[in-house]
């Protein structure tokens, strides 16, 4: 019963991904194509809770969703890019286009129909969390390699990450003169005697002071 | 377990010391105002010259210590020690070149450095990986720090479209190596070069199966795309002709040897067995690359796209030696690469002694009559394109001879023929290089350069010096190099 409800799903959730994979080349509307991009991440999560990878479930809706496709998002509805201009030379090229996806189709149908599983292979496959035990999930069997056998590739990762963080400040940071920025100290630093100015004025007067320059 | 601690004492010390480092001086650039980068540029070279003497230091005491840390994933022989130096000396060498230019042109960020030195870390990482996943951080890592580094000049046209260019076609390299290596780990079920190696050996009569091949196709293609082997060069003279020269001078020098140190590792330590299997691309690449290299350089008037030409070259030339897949043919390609990097540096420096005015002149016709007006400068360029073209007694000749004669011994018929390919490359390329040297010495002479600053004038002298002095003395040389390559059969 379960095993069928499972396999209900991974239909459903397969079906899915694909229809709206197809969705996002397909949708005139950049926009769409997004949202459609969206849909596909979260069917895709859906196929790692039935394959029993819960973490990289929700890793993909965090970091995916979350982050990269309302970016994604933004990025679209910001710019303002001509698509049916970008789409003009898609009928010249097509002819091309096909002809090379036919060609790969036809190695990869070459390639999997001659697909040979290693000996010994099925024994090096990893299962979704150690066997050990049994009572540990994937999340904690990640988190009791990540940081002791593959900390080399996760300090690695951190570095990569951080020369991205420096290229994009040496590139697109600039320091205009004349920008108003907050300054703390100086905000802190202002006293009654340098923040306010005493005027008498006389009633029926105008009480506009001499122009005088102080932030 | 593994502390801080046990690694600050353990074999990866210079990598530590490089990553740390760089981020000290990040620190020091954000905090002391250096916005033109004095300190830190200098304290970088320290830090260079500080690593190369740990290795130094290393090969010394153990000179043939094989050391391995994190289950195999980074490994550190004679090889990755060699290849470390040579890496050491081209990440020192652009450092010094660029102090000068970027005082001329401006634009010069205390970021520049620090880059350099992270994406130096990154080609450790590549040529000590001994894992497909370290085969890939470290190549983004080297590769990332290389996009920003050739967009550095972001007011300057040229330089950001030689960042975006090499930023799309790099990560299309990627998209193809992952691909690749995704593929080796499903059919041999490890991500480890060794296992890969031994899974590849079982396969029913050493014949691996179309997905392993498949997989180790698209993997040889994402490196080629690195070392620029023709058919993955075409990103290679609009980069170099729009980055700013001393940072060409740095991807000239510095990434090429490293992908090249990777190329090898993969070969000779994750597929040895089947070598019949990858010999074909090999040398595939190899001749397309010596014959574009020394046919489209022909037209060039830039001479910083020339030498990007000459680059693709010099790298199918190195592939001869790959080619013939002995352990004297690795030794030849790194005897190649380390002459090569000296000529390639010296070439470099001479490309930043072109200044009038303050503006740096970059065409070959502006070259015209430096015999009379600068003849050091004339004569040590010449020595230069002489070697770069192969003429003996120089050092570019036996760069050439050590990579022809392994090819050579195999005895195969297809070995022969590519060597024969490789001399008549050499020949035509022979052209350019003496066109230069004809312009510099017959033709009537224009108006004189600059002085050259002093840390160029330093790197000139050393490199030159090395190329015209190399034949007396090749022993020491040749020796490590034969020791590297002992180390990877």
């Amino acid at each position: 019963m379960t095993l069928a409800l499972s396999e209900l799903f991974f239909w459903l959730f397969s079906l899915i991904l694909i229809a709206s994979a197809v969705m996002v080349i397909w949708a005139k509307n950049p926009v769409h194509s997004v949202l459609f991009l969206i849909l596909a991440f979260f069917n895709a999560a859906g196929l790692f809770v039935l394959a029993g990878a819960e973490f990289l479930a929700m890793l993909l809706i965090i970091v995916y969703v979350g982050a990269v496709a309302v970016l994604f998002l933004f990025v679209v509805m910001m710019l303002d890019v001509d698509f049916a201009e970008l789409k003009a030379g898609f009928m010249k090229n097509a002819p091309l286009g096909l002809l090379v996806g036919v060609i790969l189709v036809a190695e990869l149908i070459g390639f999997v129909s001659s697909w040979v599983i290693t000996p010994g292979m099925v024994s090096r496959i990893a299962s979704p969390s150690p066997v050990t035990g049994g009572a540990v999930n994937n999340t904690q069997a990640l988190g009791a390699v990540l940081y002791t056998k593959y900390v080399y590739f996760f300090e690695a990762s951190g570095i990569i990450l951080l020369i991205a963080m420096i290229g994009a400040i040496v590139l697109t940071l600039r320091h205009k003169p004349g920008v108003r920025r907050q300054d703390i100290g100086a905000q802190v630093a202002r006293t009654p005697a340098t923040a306010v100015e005493m005027v008498k004025v006389k009633s029926g007067e105008s009480s506009v002071p001499a122009a005088k320059e102080k932030v | 377990m593994l502390t801080l601690l046990d690694l600050l004492h353990g074999p990866l010390k210079p990598e530590i010391l490089l990553v740390v480092s760089a981020m000290f001086l990040l620190m020091y650039g954000v905090f002391h105002h250096d916005p033109r980068g004095g300190n830190v540029s200098w304290l970088s070279v320290g830090v260079l010259a500080l690593v190369a003497f740990l290795i130094a230091y290393r090969a010394w005491n153990h000179p043939g210590a094989f050391d391995s840390s994190f289950e195999g994933a980074w490994v550190n022989d004679g090889f990755a020690r060699f290849m470390k130096m040579l890496v050491l000396i081209g990440a020192a060498g652009a450092l010094l070149l660029s102090f000068a230019y970027f005082r001329d042109v401006g634009g010069m960020r205390f970021e520049y450095p620090i880059l350099v030195l992270l994406s130096t870390a990154g080609m450790f990482m590549m040529i000590s990986a001994g894992d497909l996943i370290a085969l890939y951080l470290g190549l983004e890592m080297q590769s990332l720090a290389l996009y920003v580094l050739a967009a550095i000049r972001r007011n300057d046209v040229r330089s950001s479209e030689a960042g975006l260019k090499y930023f799309v076609l790099g990560a299309l390299s990627s998209g193809m190596l992952l691909y690749g290596a995704s593929l080796l780990y499903g059919f041999t079920g490890s991500t480890h070069f060794r296992d890969i190696a031994q899974a590849a050996h079982g396969m029913a009569g050493n014949v691996p199966n179309v997905g392993f091949l498949f997989g180790l196709v698209f993997l040889l293609a994402g490196l080629a795309f690195k070392i620029s082997a023709v058919p993955f060069h075409m990103w290679v003279p609009d980069v170099y002709q729009g980055a700013p020269t001393p940072v060409t001078a740095f991807f000239a020098a510095a990434p090429k040897i490293a992908a090249f140190a990777l190329l090898i590792r993969v070969l000779e330590t994750s597929v040895p067995g089947i070598s019949s299997q990858w010999q074909q691309i090999i040398v595939f690449m190899s001749i397309a690359s010596m014959i574009l290299g020394s046919v489209a350089a022909i037209g060039q008037h830039n001479i910083k796209r020339l030498m990007a030409y000459s680059s693709i070259g010099h790298g199918g030339f190195a592939l001869v030696g790959l080619a013939a897949g002995t352990e004297d043919g690795v030794q030849g390609v790194l005897v190649y690469l380390a002459i090569y990097l000296a000529m390639t540096l010296g070439t470099f420096a001479c490309i930043l002694a072109m200044r009038r005015k303050g503006q740096y002149v970059e065409e070959i016709h502006q070259l015209a009559g430096l015999s009379r007006t600068n003849l050091p400068l004339a004569s040590l360029l010449a020595a230069l394109m002489f070697s770069l073209a192969g003429i003996p007694p120089l050092a570019g000749f036996w760069a050439k001879f050590f990579v022809i004669i392994p090819a050579i011994r195999t005895g195969q018929t297809g070995m022969y023929i590519l060597a024969v390919i490789a001399v008549l490359a050499s020949v035509v390329g022979a052209y350019y290089y003496l066109r230069i040297i004809k312009i510099m010495f017959f033709d009537e002479p224009a108006e004189a350069f600059q002085p050259m600053p002093r840390p160029v004038r330093f790197v000139l002298g050393l490199a030159a010096a090395f190329v015209i002095l190399f034949s007396l003395y090749p022993a020491p040389l040749l020796d490590a190099a034969a020791r590297a390559a002992h180390s990877l059969f």
